[in-house]
């Protein structure tokens, strides 16, 4: 199950379809940070709407997502967590840290105009 | 030696817990049965009347369980029983398997302690998402963990 990657002016949107095995969700994290690198991509949104679960390795691989594309000089940000996800996430004690979540894929959008915006990227601190 | 620690957090349990007889049994032997067993156990889960939230937690406690097993012991199984103890319907998860087995029980399911370079968050955390939570392991002989989610 490839997830399809769209790219929208400087961003990059990866729409989950379907619920995903870890190495779908290695794959995708490969993707992304090579296609930021192809596109001069700023930002990245991965919606996960569809997915039903959120456990330790779909949460550990999403962070590590962010840091990669983020030394690669893009944002990202996970959108569309659902109530249920959310709650799991917490009860199991797994935190998405340092990265940007947002409602759905309007508020992701926004979010990384905003950050775009201020050129915050670049100077923006690596940690966390 | 085999190492034995159970973790009920809702009171002892009463000897009166009833299993189904229909088990439903899901071979794990790669990252494709992790999602086959989670989505077994929220089907379950569904069909006994659980709510979608208490349903996503028993997914995902399944989803920890089962990696588990892929992780470290290459295959094993992932037994999904209803089961009733006369006042409450449940849901009793076994995940079961011959692999190395795990060296100290309390250390592993005390959390934030890994050997895979993981978060060591699975074993802790299922302990939270579900009521009750029994751990068997032997070394050189396998690891069978019990656990168990009263519907609300
Ligand atoms: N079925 C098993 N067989 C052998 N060892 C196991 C098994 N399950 C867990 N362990 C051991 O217990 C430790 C803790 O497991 P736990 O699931 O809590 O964390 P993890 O798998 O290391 O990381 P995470 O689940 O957060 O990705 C593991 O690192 C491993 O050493
Ligand atoms: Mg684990």
């Amino acid at each position: 199950m490839t997830v399809p990657i769209l790219k929208q002016r400087d961003y990059l949107i990866a729409s989950i379809q379907a619920a995903l095995t870890d190495a779908d969700l290695k794959h995708l994290r490969d993707a992304l940070v090579a296609q930021v690198g192809d596109y001069r991509s700023r930002g990245v949104i991965v919606d996960v709407t569809a997915l039903d679960v959120m456990d330790s390795f779909a949460v550990r691989t999403l962070r590590d997502l962010a840091h990669m594309t983020r030394l690669r000089g893009a944002e990202t940000v996970i959108v569309g967590i659902q109530p249920e996800v959310a709650f799991a996430m917490t009860q199991l004690g797994l935190r998405l840290e340092g990265v940007a979540a947002a409602l759905d894929l309007e508020e992701g959008l926004a979010y990384l105009d905003s950050r775009v915006k201020r050129g915050g990227m670049t100077r923006q601190r690596l940690e966390g | 030696m085999s190492q034995r620690v159970t973790v009920n957090n809702t009171g002892p349990m009463t000897d009166g817990v009833r299993l189904d007889r229909a088990q439903i049994t899901v071979p794990i032997t790669s990252d494709l049965d992790i999602v086959a067993a989670r989505q077994r156990g929220r089907l379950l889960a569904v069909e006994l009347g659980y709510t979608a939230t208490q349903a996503t937690l028993i997914a995902t406690a399944i989803s920890e369980l089962a990696r588990n097993i892929v992780l470290y012991a290459t295959r094993g199984e992932i037994l999904l029983t209803g089961a009733n103890d006369g006042a409450r319907v449940g849901i009793v998860v076994t995940a079961r398997d011959q692999g190395p087995g795990i060296k100290d029980v309390p250390y592993a399911i005390a959390g934030g302690h890994s050997t895979s370079g993981g978060l060591g968050l699975g074993l802790a955390g299922v302990r939270r998402l579900m009521d009750v939570f029994e751990i068997t392991s032997l070394l050189g002989q396998g690891t069978t963990v019990t656990v168990t989610s009263w519907k609300r």
